[in-house]
């Protein structure tokens, strides 16, 4: 007689037993999930959108309140324990599963929608009652996301609620998605206005500040429209470098924008896969610096072709900002800096892409009263500051020499001084 | 020029980190335990498993061959202080120009039965973790005795895990050789929270078992059955190597102001050193010591000066920072002490003639720097309370709420 033997993931044999809420929980997750790939064939489901939304959306949102509420009557505390022994945390298999996951999702939702069928319709509910009409796939994407933040963000609260730092902050980035990236932009179709995002800037949305954009909110007879065009440019030349100046570059990566929120909550598991390495560091200064220069030169080519009526660049302008598009835009920010979260850390793109971030960190480094000041000769060398750094800084290398620490990438999370054993970091806006 | 260092804990690394930013001599750190260094503090997070090992590294590997310090794991078996070499159990020996003992401290056993068995460990090593972590596997129940600082950190270790734990302590509250009463009773009262069994005014007897261990017998008469015994009755320096070779010793290795032992250019720090007759097992100052000798053997021969006394600690969920004198007994001091009414927060300034003394933080991080410098200068116990803000360490949004 054969036996054959299943290596079944870490997390389901001894050392890492879930409790049985917890898998109850996590089952009605991938039983959502599995739903929701259901629809990409068509089929009942999408034929009553009202049982299909239940059954995925709702359905996840019961499992991870499931696992999620009961762990507000734990004691408070650091709730790091196995993080490094479970294979979903560690770069395991069920990690690699997920993050082939989430790169899939992020391939097709860029480039083969076709491929999605009448998924879009398990949040056609949500759609008709806050848009006015039907969900389209990034109407889908944003709703998603956006639950995803609420749910992981509750988890957040959850881990965090002996610290009221993690606790404002971890509020203030649901919020950020849920009014200004899914609630707002949402009335805005509804009301036949102008789809705008009011917690993103140029460059982290380039379009923003490209003439025929500016043109187009500036020309407008509706004033909410005119508005727009101000606040874009008064944000990205004005508030910018005045918050940074004041609290550095958290009081948008880690407080408001939404690639930030998505990191800080769904990422927030996989934040210890970062790369501490010197070597990491240097590939980080050269791509995210890269990226800068790179939109910096697409955006004044662009003015400079507007200007010229055209005349200089022609049709290569066009092509250069869809180069960005598409290298960037999508490749990076998505496929790279969500899908690979599991297995690189929460903040990829944040690190090594997103040129907004690029900017708030010189801005940081050179014209901020923000640093991470240490506390004497307190500091034991343990590495957790370092470990759960989720971009990649090695917060020990100052600490344990007593200096502050003021580097570009700090997005101020705050998780450093959380997990110091000995109470030795402490963000300050000095 | 050679020094070579034994050990590279703390102490040894850091008079090698010392050496080399003052002068170009050949360094080389032999240890038997590991070839890099790694945080001894952190080895509890390796076994809970909020870190691995390659992350308790201070440095990247590549550290030691940039700044031209070698690396050697091996048992030094042979000090000869008259040729000025050391042999190693490779069987290669090193000359030396200056030899830096950091060989730092092991586990104290008392003699008790059966502590030879399977399953009875102390915890100062890599090698004790492994073993922990072999032992843990199936296991229920853990005896831990002594209820100092390692014998908490077994015992929330062992927590994660899941295995239940008994902890064994001598006095009649926690940790009351250093701890005045409040602190104590803050502190027992949050292991009791996280589930800890303390046993108070009991004493492990002996430890049963055939191979491995099955219970223990305490000194109350009573047995508890259990998989795994922590002995976390405190460490002594290991003076073993020095002791065999001519060095003079005594509970440490001699040393004088300048860490030079009773043999030429043989220096000792960190925990395997006595200093008129005070071994002070404490990791900062083992790190302050190694930063001395180093200066001292790069020419700048200054006797050493014990800066104010700080240490850190954290109890399960309570951070604990101490500055200056807080003793367990305060008679003769006075003291101003707060405590937040519902969470675990605590602090006391401890003054006399009107100066302050000392601080014990729990809950609290106070700043390091404002609390030595007002104890250096004898600041006067009101002017501490009225700035007392500027002491504060905590996060932001931590309301301040110490009432004075």
């Amino acid at each position: 007689m054969t036996t054959i033997n299943i290596m079944l993931p870490k997390e389901i044999t001894d050392r890492n037993q879930l409790p049985m809420h917890e898998r109850i929980g996590y089952g009605m997750v991938a039983l959502a999930a599995l739903i929701l790939l259901l629809g990409a064939f068509g089929g009942p489901l999408a034929a009553h959108p009202a049982i299909y939304c239940f059954l995925t959306i709702g359905l996840a949102t019961i499992g991870g309140l499931t696992v999620i509420l009961p762990r507000f009557t734990q004691l408070p505390g650091i709730k790091n324990n196995g993080v490094m022994t479970s294979g979903l945390t560690r770069r395991g298999l069920l990690a690699w599963m997920l993050g082939i996951a989430f790169t899939a999702f992020f391939i097709v939702l860029y480039w083969y929608p076709e491929l999605l069928g009448q998924m879009v319709a398990s949040v056609d509910p949500i759609s008709w009652t806050i848009r006015g009409r039907a969900a389209d796939r990034w109407f889908l994407y944003g709703t998603l996301y956006t639950v995803s933040v609420l749910i992981m963000g509750i988890r957040m609260l959850a881990k965090y609620r002996h610290s009221p730092y993690h606790l404002v902050r971890t509020v203030s980035v649901m919020t950020s998605q849920l009014v200004l990236a899914f609630v707002i932009p949402a009335i805005l179709v509804r009301l036949d206005s102008h789809e705008f995002y009011f917690h993103y800037f140029w460059p982290l949305k380039p379009e923003y500040l490209f003439p025929s954009s500016l043109h187009e909110l500036f020309s407008s007879d509706d004033k909410l429209i005119v508005f727009m065009g101000f606040w874009t440019v008064m944000m990205s030349f004005i508030a910018v470098p005045t918050l940074t100046y004041f609290f550095g570059k958290r009081w948008y990566c880690s407080w408001v924008c939404g690639c930030g929120a998505l990191s800080e909550t769904l990422g927030d598991p996989f934040r210890q896969n970062s790369d501490k390495s010197l070597k990491a560091w240097k590939a980080e200064r050269w791509i995210v610096h890269g990226v800068l220069v790179f939109i910096v030169l697409t955006t004044a080519l662009i003015w400079l072709n507007s200007f010229l009526g055209g005349e200089l660049l022609g049709q290569w302008s066009a092509s250069w900002s869809k180069a960005y598009g598409f290298y960037i835009g999508s490749l990076f920010s998505g496929v790279v800096g969500v899908g690979f979260y599991p297995i690189m850390g929460s903040r990829v793109w944040c690190r090594f892409g997103c040129p907004q971030a690029a900017i708030l960190g010189l801005l940081q480094k050179w014209f901020s009263r923000f640093r991470i000041t240490t506390n004497g000769g307190q500091c034991i060398s343990c590495g957790n500051c370092s470990t759960y750094c989720e971009m990649g800084i090695d917060v020990r290398a100052y600490a344990q020499r007593g200096e502050d620490i003021k580097r570009a990438s700090c997005v101020g999370c705050g998780v450093c001084a959380t997990v110091c054993p000995r109470g030795v970091l402490k963000l300050e806006n000095q | 020029m050679h020094i070579v260092i034994i050990g590279n804990g703390v102490a040894g690394v850091t008079a090698a980190r010392t050496i080399r930013k003052r002068s170009d001599a050949q360094i080389t750190i032999v240890s038997a335990e590991s070839t890099h260094f790694f945080s001894r503090p952190a080895l509890m997070y390796i076994y809970m498993g909020h870190m691995e090992y390659q992350h308790t590294k201070p440095y990247e590997d590549w550290f030691w061959k940039k700044n031209r310090i070698d690396l050697v794991q091996a048992r030094v078996d042979i000090i000869d202080a008259t040729a000025q070499s050391i042999s190693l159990n490779n069987g290669t020996t090193l000359s030396y120009d200056a030899l830096v003992l950091a060989t730092g401290s092991r586990t104290s056993f008392y003699d008790w039965p059966g502590q030879n068995l399977r399953g009875v460990h102390g915890f100062t090593t890599l090698q004790d973790l492994a073993a922990i972590e072999t032992s843990s596997v199936g296991a229920r129940k853990a005896v831990v005795v002594g209820g100092g600082l390692i014998g908490v950190e077994a015992a929330e270790m062992l927590h994660s895990r899941g295995i239940e734990v008994t902890m064994l302590v001598r006095e009649s509250a926690y940790w009351t050789n250093v701890f005045p009463p409040e602190e104590s009773a803050i502190i027992g009262g949050h292991l009791v929270q996280h589930g800890i069994d303390v046993r108070y005014n009991t004493q492990l007897k002996s430890i049963e078992g055939m191979e491995c261990v099955r219970g223990v017998t305490l000194s109350t008469g009573e047995t508890i059955s259990c998989n795994i015994v922590m002995i976390c009755t405190g460490v002594k320096p290991a003076i073993d190597l020095a002791q065999q070779h001519g060095i003079t010793t005594h509970r440490g290795i001699h040393v004088n102001e300048y860490f030079e032992t009773s043999s030429p250019n043989i220096y000792a720090i960190g925990d395997c050193a006595e200093q008129n007759g005070i071994v002070e097992l404490l990791w900062y100052t083992a790190r302050a010591h190694g930063a001395h000798v180093g200066a001292v053997i790069c020419g700048d021969r200054r006797p050493y000066v014990r800066d104010v006394f700080y240490n850190s600690a954290k109890f399960f969920d309570i951070e604990y920072q101490t500055y200056g004198t807080v003793p367990a007994d305060l008679k003769g001091l006075e003291s101003f002490v707060w405590q937040h009414p519902r969470k675990d927060q605590f602090l006391r300034i401890v003054h006399s003639d009107g100066m302050v003394r000392g601080f014990n933080a729990l809950g609290l991080r106070l700043r390091a720097d404002v609390c030595m410098q007002w104890i250096r200068d004898t600041a006067n116990v009101d002017v501490v309370l009225r700035n007392l803000k500027q002491a504060n360490f905590n996060e932001e949004f931590l309301a301040w709420e110490v009432a004075v």
